[in-house]
């Protein structure tokens, strides 16, 4: 009886040392970034690196402001929300209040296997395809641009603001659809005047961690967008994504140690920071609603 | 007037047609993405069906497209994905019974899962500067396999515990009552009853994570794997290359030859993503059925 009392103990601590290990690999995240980064911002002082314009650590004349990172990895994320906002709530209204419960177990697989597509093919197609064809059209495109990765990453993220949304929708209690039908309302009117409404925050939710989730996308920009750090929302015209620098770099033969070294850290430490700050903002919200119809 | 009389007469109509508008709408969307996918794959097996053949996966890289071949890469794959699944499996599969099984309403289980939803948000290429940081520089394992396989199985831990915790609370709790009754304690419980119960949704989500995994190029290319590796790894020490970054390589030369080798290569990454995609949600069909007694 002792006996059995103790593997149940010694069970219960190991499994909950694995748990341990994620808040480790948590705190070895936050090390490693501010370690490295910090030997950058000794270096440039870190109100250069939020205020100037040009970012040009590979070259002779140096510079190291974040800005057209930023602006790059802004310009790539709006285009790819406009697609994928959009498209992923009409979706989401539509299984949720229009499709029969058949199609919908069908099609959800059939949707999530867009976000299963790996980043490196999704890239492919950007640069063969949706450029070339965006080239016929549009005068002035360039070669890589931000306009062809945010398209191709707005359609990767459709799957994620859907089913978020979908998900929102859902837990809307059916007395409230229930009441709008007994009202006469049509199925539109019911979707948008009364359920839409009432899981707004999820449907905001979902958006925020789509966003969230297309400033961390690395492959497809790195492939597509380009490799110019310039200060433009031109969607015609190459740019460079924090996260597309931090690919470049990786790629060439940075020595450890060197300032260019450290500068993938201070690009990687701005993009955790970012995306932590969506995240947590998402996951407080969705909090908050679910407490609402629980 | 006259406008006014036209929106009285057909408010009605207009009401029902809005509505059905928006179904077409609706299906429109629905398939729009499925259909660009579609397009797309159709672009990739005209452009690359052609050029698989058995020397393109037995050869080794060269410079000469027409020879290369991608067998160091889906050597590589084949590594990493045994290799991240015997580092992330226990412990993702371990950490979701802890928080799901014995972590109600304790403060520790709280903090862990705050945790994990943030791990699970963060980009993947972070993973990369923290696997370079840890793996390479601090344990020496260098630009090895068993960097690739640490970095990716830290990157896949918190798809593993999520779905773990999933399935362990579709089993039903009549089941874990049924089991102490009989004088189970809760390890037997969990261990006879709850994951046997469990094993088809644990599975799916070990098969979707693994997925993820084949996919992924970015943290990969941070920790310093190579695109260009001219032999087969043999050890998890040995440098390495994976299908995903041979197709980034190939994606970036500007001649035209290498293009067709990428869609090649794609054509080979696509079939490995989409069939373990189908298995797991075969998996998770088969046990939805069962476990709803």
């Amino acid at each position: 009886m002792v006996k059995k009392k103790i593997t149940e103990r010694v069970i219960e601590v190991l499994l909950a040392l694995s748990g341990l290990i994620t808040i480790l690999i948590t705190i070895a995240i936050i090390w490693s970034l501010i370690t490295e980064s910090f030997g950058f911002f000794k270096v440039v002082s870190i109100w250069s690196f939020l205020t100037d314009t040009e970012w040009t650590p590979l070259f002779s004349q140096k510079h190291y402001g974040i800005l057209p990172l930023l602006s790059g990895t802004f310009l790539t994320t709006a285009i790819a929300i406009i697609i994928a906002g959009p498209l992923g709530l009409v979706i989401a209204v539509y299984l949720s209040e229009y499709a029969p419960r058949s199609f919908r177990a069908s099609i959800k697989p059939a949707l999530e296997l867009l976000a299963a597509v790996p980043t490196v093919v999704y890239g492919f197609f950007a640069l063969t395809v949706v450029t070339p064809f965006l080239k016929s059209f549009i005068p002035g495109m360039e070669s890589f641009n931000a306009l062809s990765a945010g398209l191709v990453m707005g359609i990767m993220i459709i799957p994620f603001i859907s089913s978020l949304s979908e998900d929102a929708l859902y837990a809307v209690p059916k007395s409230l659809r229930e009441a709008s039908y007994g009202m006469g309302a049509t199925r539109f009117q019911t979707a948008f005047r009364v359920i839409v409404p009432a899981a707004s925050s999820g449907i905001i939710v979902s958006v925020i961690l789509g966003i969230a989730r297309a400033i961390g996308e690395t492959m497809i920009v790195a492939i597509a967008a380009g490799q110019q750090p310039i200060l433009t929302l031109d969607p015609r015209k190459g740019v460079e994504t924090v996260t597309a620098y931090i690919v470049q770099v990786s790629l060439g033969d940075v020595p450890h140690g060197s300032l260019e070294y450290k500068t993938i850290f201070a690009a990687g430490i701005t993009l955790f920071v970012l995306t932590f700050i969506l995240n947590n903002i998402g996951h407080r919200v969705k909090k908050k609603y679910e407490e609402k119809y629980a | 007037m006259r406008k006014f009389r036209l929106k009285k007469i057909s408010q009605f109509q207009r009401n029902r047609l809005v509505d059905s508008s928006f179904l077409y709408l609706g299906i429109f969307c629905t398939f729009f993405g499925l259909i660009i996918l579609a397009i797309f794959i159709g672009n990739i097996l005209k452009d690359g069906l052609s050029r698989i053949d058995w020397g393109f996966m037995t050869h080794l890289p060269s410079r000469n497209a027409a020879k290369a071949g991608i067998l160091t890469a889906w050597v590589g794959s084949v590594w990493i994905l045994v290799l991240t699944a015997i580092i992330a499996i226990p412990l993702g599969v371990s950490a979701g019974i802890y928080l799901e099984e014995y972590g109600k309403k304790n403060r520790f289980a709280s903090v862990i899962e705050t945790n994990i939803s943030n791990l699970a948000g963060v980009p993947s290429i972070i993973y990369g500067l923290l696997g370079l940081e840890i793996f390479v520089r601090v344990l020496h394992f260098g630009g090895s396999l068993l960097s690739g396989a640490f970095t990716l199985a830290l990157l896949i831990l918190p798809i593993l515990i999520v779905a773990t915790r999933e399935a362990l609370k579709a089993v039903p709790n009549t089941l874990r009552e049924a089991s102490y009754g009989l004088g189970a304690t809760k390890w037997q419980t969990i261990r006879y009853q709850i994951l046997p119960a469990a094993s088809g949704g644990i599975m799916t989500g070990i098969i979707l994570a693994l997925s993820r995994a084949v996919g992924e190029t970015a943290p990969l290319i941070v920790i310093g794997a190579l695109a260009y590796v001219p032999f087969v790894p043999h050890s998890p020490l040995d440098e390495f290359t994976v299908l995903p970054m041979i197709i980034f390589n190939w994606v970036s030369r500007p001649q035209e030859e290498f293009l067709v080798n990428a869609a090649a290569g794609i054509i080979i990454l696509l079939l490995i993503t989409f069939l373990m995609n189908g298995v797991a949600v075969f998996l998770r069909n088969k046990w939805q059925k069962k476990i709803n007694w």
